[in-house]
């Protein structure tokens, strides 16, 4: 079943024409990923999906309904919800206090604790900091928290955007590792990712995207053996 | 050039150098003192009766100060040495303002510096003449030094109870008045610590005896009686019955000066916890607060006085105050939009613009039939309770605590609420406040609403106070103001907004003298907050975790460094 869709977006920023014409689906329980280099318009997607940027054209739905005609904040409550590039965390509130922060979306009370502990017990780590101000944690444990933050919101559709940008490789593995955890559990994922190598490991399907539009699009395992993104962005010559 | 320069440094030590730059600088704060007029307007009133007058107290704070600065800055561990850093640095002060003195003596400085007349020397030299004043002043800075050496010196624990000891008698004389109409009763007791100007001397020597006394009892103590108060709950409700009666009994207590001194704190008090929830809950800069003070106050006035060549539109004042405040409400909601989009130095700028636009239209000709231009509005009603009349300060005191009472209260539970939740994750990150799931726009125009709603109540009680209110009553130092006592009492706390308007309002009304010089104190006190203390007096609890994480504990490093073996 087809959770995310978008057709044929077209975004712009003033007068640059950054989406000419995007259209990618995202299937229920599949993690889809979105490669490309700097400036290929990837982070564009994601704000265009999550209602931070309108397209001038195209529609993005999710299971059928069409999200253009809600604001950034009802997309999250329909099920949208984004970890943020850069591992945005609110700094100056405790790692327990972020996480209720997550469930903004969801009505007072309805099982937002017992949701806390399977964010734990997915990331032991920020259960033995919980009380410690999220400004503090390591970058992967500010990674963890966002995306447990995340989480916390009962994402019918998970967005990461670059969850391994200015992590040590050790962390990156452990990042991917809890991506592949999630996928199991049913979660389904779209990922954005400069790390083209680690994402289509883990992904099912993959598109790359350059200039605005998408150049390819297939299932991992071959994205894997394409001599173009061999060359282009897995280094391989 | 360079060799010698070597040589000279090498001549001078580190810590002689510290000694005169400190000096240097505790001399030219004394000067500015001086020059600015402080030494002549607070001559005045007297600490201590007839021996140390504040102007007095003020040089010695100066001189004990920066002595105490010096001997932190040496880091010296020797006793003797760190006394001769202490009295160089009282010695370079006061013979910075020996040198004034003299240099009076020959210019006639007064062209330049209204305030350098032979008066102001004479109270220099505490009137003993030229030369032998001028010994007295260096002995005097010398010996200030050489106390700061010795408090330093003293083991820590008896060195706060000191400091607070002497804190209590400054704060004692200063607010004689006061606590002599507080305890009138107490005639036996008042007599014995006070004269008619000040404390007297063995009132002064009591009271610095009992507060070192109590610090160190409480040092010892307090933790365990805190405790203890916290833990049971009776105590705990009959403290707070106990204030509430307190807060009542207040202006039948202090009389009508102190009851108008209060009226301001709480005025200032409702804007404060209004302006909190903008700046402190949401993060917004505002420094146009002041625009809904003075439409609260014009609403009311508008439509209750009969200034227009009508009868007042509304009877009474309680019918007008409910759209004093929606008006209120209503210009932050307007406010509000065309900011949106904005952070940081554009909101301040927009909303510096909104508040000067709102004065200059109180101001306009244009509007002059409608609400009084530079005339302003008169006879605006005051409040009635049945057949009473609120009129005097004393009966303005409890309809101003009433509204604090009651703004307070919705300003905690607001704090609490899902609002309160949003305007957090807003004020630390929109961007991701907004992945929350949380609508910015409503969420923001929400606290400029409530914020501005809890200005426009402040104004009408304002209004209705004073009965006629005037455009200039409405100046940007209002807003300055309030920004200023919510910085000093720390952000998002609304401890700290009480604190704050007691700080800032109260105290500047109790010491008349001051009043030349509130700014100049308003800017001290913030340079001071930000130096050493940045998340305000009383803090919220998520600025005071980012300021003070896992700090390492001082006082027992400078135990342990005073223990340690030469």
């Amino acid at each position: 079943m087809t959770a995310l869709e978008v057709h044929n977006v077209h975004t712009y920023y003033g007068h640059i024409h950054a989406l000419k014409g995007i259209s990618i689906t995202v299937d229920e329980g599949e993690i889809v990923t979105l490669i490309g280099g700097n400036g290929a318009g990837k982070s564009t997607t994601l704000k265009t999906i999550s209602g931070l940027l309108r397209p001038r054209e195209g529609y993005v739905k999710l299971y059928g309904e069409d999200l253009i005609d809600y604001a950034a904040h009802e997309i999250v409550s329909k099920g949208v919800v984004q970890v943020p590039e850069g591992r945005q965390v609110f700094a100056r509130l405790t790692v327990h206090e972020n996480l209720e922060m997550g469930a903004f979306s969801r009505p007072a009370g309805a099982g937002i604790r017992a949701d806390i502990e399977k964010v734990f017990t997915l990331f032991p780590r920020l259960k033995e900091r919980q009380k410690q101000v999220a400004g503090t944690l390591s970058g992967g444990e500010q990674q963890m928290l966002a995306m447990g933050r995340a989480l916390m919101a009962k994402p019918k559709i998970l967005l990461l955007d670059e969850p391994s940008m200015g992590l040590a490789p050790v962390l990156v593995d452990s990042i991917f590792d809890t991506i592949k955890q999630l996928h199991k559990e049913g979660t389904t994922i779209l990922l954005v990712e400069q790390n083209a190598r680690m994402a289509l490991q883990v992904a099912n399907r993959g598109y790359v995207i350059q200039t605005g539009e998408v150049i390819l699009s297939d299932t991992a395992d071959r994205l894997r053996e394409n001599q173009t993104v061999q060359k282009a962005y897995l280094g391989v010559s | 050039m360079s060799t010698s320069r070597a040589t000279r440094k090498s001549t001078m030590p580190q810590w002689l150098k510290v000694a005169l730059q400190i000096g240097l600088v505790g001399g030219v704060v004394v000067v500015i003192i001086a020059l600015e007029g402080m030494i002549q307007a607070f001559n005045t009133r007297d600490i201590i009766g007839s021996v140390v007058a504040m102007s007095q107290a003020l040089l010695l704070i100066v001189f004990l100060g920066t002595a105490y600065i010096a001997i932190i800055r040496s880091k010296l561990t020797d006793f003797r040495r760190l006394l001769v850093v202490a009295v160089v640095v009282g010695l370079v002060s006061s013979a910075l303002l020996v040198a004034l003195i003299l240099l009076g003596q020959v210019l006639d400085l007064g062209n330049v510096f209204i305030n350098a007349t032979p008066a102001l020397y004479d109270l220099l030299t505490f009137k003993l003449g030229l030369a032998a004043g001028s010994i007295v002043l260096l002995v005097v800075g010398g010996v200030s030094g050489a106390a700061a050496a010795i408090i330093h010196a003293l083991p820590t624990r008896w060195r706060r109870s000191v400091i607070w000891g002497l804190v209590a008698v400054f704060a004692f004389g200063l607010l004689r008045d006061l606590i002599v109409t507080t305890f009138g009763g107490l005639t036996f007791l008042t007599g014995l610590l006070f004269l008619p100007n000040g404390l007297s001397v063995p009132g002064a020597i009591t009271l610095f005896v009992i507060f070192v006394a109590l610090d160190y009892f409480w040092s010892q103590r307090g933790a365990q009686i805190r405790s203890g108060i916290g833990a049971r709950k009776p105590v705990r409700s009959s403290l707070l019955i106990g204030g509430i009666i307190v807060l009542l009994l207040l202006p039948q207590i202090l009389g009508l000066y102190f009851s108008e001194v209060l009226d301001n704190v709480g005025l200032y008090l409702l804007m404060g916890l209004g302006l909190n929830i903008v700046v402190g809950f949401a993060g917004l800069l505002d420094l146009g607060y002041v625009a809904f003070f003075a439409i609260g106050a014009y609403t009311v006035g508008v439509l209750t006085s009969p200034d227009f060549g009508h009868a007042s539109i509304l009877t009474s004042w309680w019918f007008a105050l409910p759209f004093g405040v929606i008006a209120a409400f209503l210009a932050g909601t307007i406010l509000g939009i065309p900011v949106l989009k904005m952070r940081g130095d554009y909101l301040a700028i927009v909303t510096l613009g909104f508040g000067e636009i709102i004065r200059l239209l109180a101001l306009s000709d244009f509007l002059k039939p409608f609400i009084g231009g530079a005339q302003g509005v008169n006879d605006i009603l005051k409040p009635t309770i049945g057949p009473i009349q609120i009129s005097n300060p004393p009966e303005f005191y409890y309809l101003i605590l009433a509204g604090c009472l009651l703004v307070a209260f919705v300003a905690i539970r607001v704090k609490d609420s899902r609002l309160g939740r949003a305007w957090m994750a807003m004020r630390e990150d929109e961007d991701v406040a907004q992945a929350m799931g949380i609508n910015l726009v409503t969420t923001k125009l929400m606290a400029f609403a409530l914020g501005a709603s809890f200005g426009g109540l402040s104004g009408a009680i304002f209004g209705s106070k004073l009965t006629s209110i005037y455009p200039q009553s409405f100046n940007f130092f209002v807003s300055i103001n309030v920004l200023s006592l919510i910085i000093i009492g720390g952000m998002g706390s609304i401890p700290g907004v009480v604190v704050g308007a007691i700080a800032l309002v109260g105290l500047p009304e109790m010491l008349r003298e001051f009043s030349d010089y509130r700014y100049l104190f308003y800017g001290l006190a913030l340079v001071v907050m930000m130096l050493t203390r940045p998340e305000g007096l009383v803090p919220a609890a998520t600025v005071k975790r980012e300021l003070h994480e896992e700090e390492p504990q001082p006082e027992t490093l400078g135990e342990a460094a005073t223990a340690m073996p030469k």
